[in-house]
């Protein structure tokens, strides 16, 4: 038994890490020996804590103090100030923007406060690395749990707890389990799917980092209940930490007997590989996600036949997202009643949130079902950015819709979410202020399908590029009413027509944002102005005779000479010249440049 | 590491496994337990403070309390180093002076374990 009397927990998930975190690592390990410490404080390198706004983030334990935004250099500070004087260090502390007070434990911070941790419940909380503290908090109890009832009864449980799939579809998991199990067949298999491609989103990346042994423990019972014999983890190569971090799980499972021939002496088998992706969208699709293991070409497949028949080299898969493996085993501890009492009607337990774009607090959020966007952007993502208003939040990446200011209260859930136009999709929530442009942001979103989609079907290889150029020619002051129509026409007919749900949800951002900002696709077309002033051919730069002194600023930043003027006289900008770059405006001390 | 055998094997395991993550688990609610704080200031440590927060820390894991014992800065009593603040739930600190071995082991027997108000070992009652 260790008797360290404190431990000192640093975020090493990819953001903190980008921001030198293994070096605060270093240095707070040196600075821990140096004074002598070495038995008595731990430090210990953890997954994701979520406010990686703040980042990185450095939590003292036992008196629980949360420094926030700590460079390499402050870690000797902490050990000499904090540990050995016990005076905490007041600069670090973070600053309730609410109040300007600091405040020490993560325990009274609105981005905390109405956060339920149960698929991140390890983040931030063990070392990655280390199985042993996985069992500690009780992993692989589940395991054991299962392994003592009939898969039968495993998979009623989880029928029964409601959990339904977090990678976007809200599939019900128990039930996908089940028809796998129903088939019979000489070899099956469970995959997980950690292709996570929506622009914005690393829900499923924290888990793995996080809390790799969940997602292996939770497959092992996936492959008890269904049969399976074989487990294929299918990531994309870019998430090196996460596979870095999932092989030293999967190794140190493997020496306890809790991977491999007869897991804990039941003789249960049970083994994962690890398959990597090249990091393209469709394969997220389960079709295509299993042509690219089988080393085919990434592409998706008419369903029926269902993977749960005939997925992995023919045999029975069952396909389960990275999220909604982490549930499974608390649900299998607590009981599906307890996973009940969380959530809607409809859709039961937490969700995990990437919540990024214009919002205070960027971060990994868990939130209960049912909380609505309003909690979720102003209380724990801390309102919109610099003051500005508040306009759209996109939920669903690129499959998913824009929503607007009176969805606010909408109580987020899968159905909710599919009736307001948008979807859950993996969890990715991106917050957009007055300044940007709804037909610059549909544009995004079709620009990233057009360039991730495989081809195979026409309606999404070629009417996703049609409607691309329409939306290009609307954004360059060419449109016509004539246009919306024919966008709008075809926008439905792709998601009719289409393959697969790439294809099938793509044009959802347009047809989403055409409802809810149906006036500025018409300021586009009609009045030939971008009301956010984003689309640049659209924006017409000038300057305020009465507010230039004539410092020749602006003058001397134009890359391209468009502006002329003498010196203590008003400038006057050639719009033929202008290139529309902004330059002379960020430039300008005397808010004289005017954009129209 | 061996395998793990059988499943009463695993439970066991995290059995021991899950005293070194207490602390951790523990310090997310401070006020539900017996927080004491060690004074770890020069004079506290010449007096043997170091000392002190070990032996209350195995004194406390003895006798299974749930608590966190950390050290702050001088509380300005250096006539009676080594002090300890000692706060049971729900009530008020209370600080105990000249802590030895022996005195620890009473403050946390009569003081903590029994709510006895151990006048004798008190030297500040916020109460």
């Amino acid at each position: 038994m260790s008797h360290y009397s404190s431990h000192i927990l640093v975020c090493g998930g990819t953001g903190c890490r980008a921001s030198k975190s293994s070096e605060i690592i270093d240095n707070l390990r040196a600075a821990v020996n140096e004074a002598g410490l070495p038995e008595d404080v731990l430090v210990i390198k953890t997954g994701c804590f979520g406010f990686c706004e703040q980042g990185p983030i450095v939590k003292i334990i036992p008196d629980n103090t949360f420094y926030v935004g700590v460079k390499p250099e402050d870690a000797r500070e902490i050990v000499n100030e904090h540990i050995i004087k016990g005076r905490k260090v007041e600069r670090l502390l973070y600053t309730a923007p609410e109040t300007g007070q600091h405040v020490s434990d993560s325990k009274h911070m609105n981005f905390y406060k109405k956060q339920v941790r149960i698929a991140l419940r390890n983040c931030g909380f063990i070392d990655p690395e280390n199985i042993n503290e996985y069992i500690a908090r009780n992993g692989y109890a589940a395991l054991s749990k299962a392994l003592q009832m009939t898969p039968d009864e495993v998979i009623k449980e989880v029928m029964d707890s409601g959990l339904r799939g977090r990678g976007g579809g809200g599939f019900p998991t128990g039930l996908k389990w089940k028809i796998t199990r129903d088939v019979q067949a000489e070899q099956k298999y469970v995959v997980c799917n950690a292709d996570e491609g929506d622009p914005g989103a690393f829900m499923d990346r924290s888990i793995l980092e996080g809390d790799p042994n969940t997602v292996i423990e939770a497959m092992a019972i996936n492959g008890y209940c269904t049969g399976a014999s074989k487990g294929l983890i299918y990531i994309r190569a870019e998430y090196p930490l996460a596979v870095e971090r999932l092989k030293i799980a999967m190794a140190q499972a493997r020496e306890l007997g809790l991977l491999g021939e007869n897991i804990m002496g039941t003789g249960f088998s049970f083994d994962i590989e690890i398959r990597y992706g090249a990091g393209a969208f469709v394969c997220g699709e389960e079709t295509a996600l299993i042509h690219s293991m089988e080393g085919k070409r990434g592409e998706a497949t008419v369903k029926p036949p269902f993977p749960s028949e005939s997925g992995y080299k023919g045999y029975p898969t069952n396909v389960n997202n990275v999220e909604t493996y982490a549930n499974i085993p608390p649900i299998l501890l607590n009981g599906a009643e307890w996973f009940t009492k969380i959530g809607t009607a409809k859709s039961k337990g937490t969700k995990v949130f990437a919540l990024a774009g214009k919002v205070n607090n960027v971060g990994l959020i868990e939130v209960p079902m049912g909380t609505t966007l309003r909690e979720v952007i102003f209380d724990i993502g801390g309102g919109i950015k610099d003051g500005k208003k508040f306009k759209a939040v996109q939920t669903g990446g690129p499959s998913g819709g824009c929503l607007t200011e009176r969805h606010l209260d909408l109580p987020i859930d899968y159905d909710n979410l599919l009736a307001a136009g948008s979807m859950m999709g993996s969890g990715g929530m991106i917050v957009m202020d007055e300044s940007d442009c709804m037909v610059a942001v549909s544009k995004f979103y079709l620009q990233f399908t057009v360039e991730e989609s495989c081809g195979k079907c026409a309606p999404c290889r070629i009417g996703n590029k049609r409607m691309y150029e329409i939306l290009e020619k609307i954004t360059k002051g060419d449109g016509t009413m004539e246009d919306l129509d024919k966008l709008k026409n075809l926008a439905r007919v792709v998601k009719d027509t289409a393959l697969c749900g790439l294809g099938q949800t793509s044009p959802n951002p347009v047809l989403s944002t055409m409802d809810n900002f149906w006036d500025e696709y018409v300021a586009h077309v009609k009045d030939k102005t971008c009301p956010a002033h984003q689309c640049r051919d659209l924006s017409h730069y000038f300057i305020d005779p009465t507010q230039c002194k004539g410092c020749t600023a602006c003058a001397r930043v134009c890359p391209v000479g468009a502006i002329s003027g003498v010196v203590k006289q008003p400038h006057a900008i050639d719009p033929l010249k202008c290139i529309r770059c902004g330059s002379c405006m960020s430039k300008c001390k005397f808010n004289a440049i005017i954009i129209k | 590491m061996t395998k793990i055998g059988s499943l009463e094997e695993l439970a066991q395991m995290r059995e021991k496994l899950s005293s070194e993550l207490k602390i951790r688990e523990l310090s997310n609610d401070p006020e539900i337990m017996v927080q004491v704080k060690v004074a770890m200031s020069t004079c506290g440590i010449a007096a043997g403070a170091k000392e002190i927060m070990t032996r209350m820390i195995t004194l406390l894991d003895d006798r299974k309390i749930d608590s966190i014992v950390t050290q702050c800065g001088c509380m300005g009593y250096c006539y009676a180093e080594p002090t300890i603040e000692v706060q049971l739930p729900g009530k008020d600190p209370v600080v105990f002076g000249r802590v030895s071995a022996e005195r620890a082991e009473q403050i946390v027997d009569r003081y903590i374990v029994n709510g006895e108000s151990c006048e004798d070992l008190v030297l500040i009652n916020k109460n």
